[in-house]
């Protein structure tokens, strides 16, 4: 798994974590919204960050590759790797 | 579209229809505005002898024209039906109030669109009394999605 990615997806997801959720339980294999009871229409606005942070552009169809922190990150990688 | 067109698809009718017209909208932005007539049964109780429009009420308004509205316009294209085959919800606001809103008063509802992605629509709202005074400012988030 590609730490550099990893760190940068954990700050991006942190400010939408719900107050009684702490930045220590994101994990790989962590359900945004299942594990972390991230709002899910918060995982909008973290695919819009992770857009801007890494410079690529995600898909309708592609939401769904992003439920869990390791998915995301393959998918970013995935995606960085064709830019 | 026309600015009527977009009132007749609204969800929305009588006592809960807070959208007289829609003045301008473009892809970017939309305006529109409503007089809240004193006939309304909500007057009666907010507050006792002293009515004053509700701010739930005014964040409805502000919601209908400018995410609603401004959606319906967006989506105008696509084969979307409020009535019948999508849906609209309030996900998320976050506003302040600076004026009080009288029974009788007409305000005019300013909405510029953020993004509109993954079926969540994001906007930044604001409503003017007559006086052209800001009455309530604030960021305003909805789902609009086919059912």
């Amino acid at each position: 798994m590609n730490q550099e990615i990893y760190a940068k997806l954990t700050e991006i997801i942190k400010p939408y974590l719900p107050e009684d959720v702490d930045a220590a339980s994101i994990a790989k294999d962590s359900h945004l919204v299942n594990d972390l009871n991230i709002n899910s229409t918060h995982l909008v606005d973290i695919v819009l960050d992770v857009e801007d942070a890494f410079d690529i552009t995600i898909e309708d169809d592609e939401l769904d590759n992003m439920e869990t922190v390791a998915a995301s990150i393959a998918l970013i990688e995935q995606k960085s790797e064709n830019k | 579209m026309t600015h009527q067109e977009i009132i007749d698809k609204l969800p929305y009718t009588q006592p809960f229809l807070f959208v007289d017209t829609i003045t301008e909208v473009s892809d970017k932005h939309i305006k529109g505005d409503y007089t809240f007539v004193d006939t309304a049964d909500f007057y009666r109780g907010h507050f006792e002898n002293f009515p004053v429009t509700p701010g739930v009420i005014l964040l409805e308004c502000m919601m209908q024209i400018g995410l609603v509205s401004l959606g319906i316009y967006l989506l105008r294209e696509k084969n979307i039906d409020l009535k019948n085959n999508a849906s609209v919800a309030m996900t998320e606001n976050n506003v302040q109030f600076f004026k009080p809103v009288f029974p009788n008063e007409k305000v005019s509802v300013k909405s510029e669109l953020e993004y509109f992605r993954f079926h969540k629509l994001k906007a930044k709202v604001k409503m003017f009394n007559q006086a052209g005074e800001l009455v309530c400012s604030g960021i305003f988030s909805g789902i609009l999605k086919p059912s």
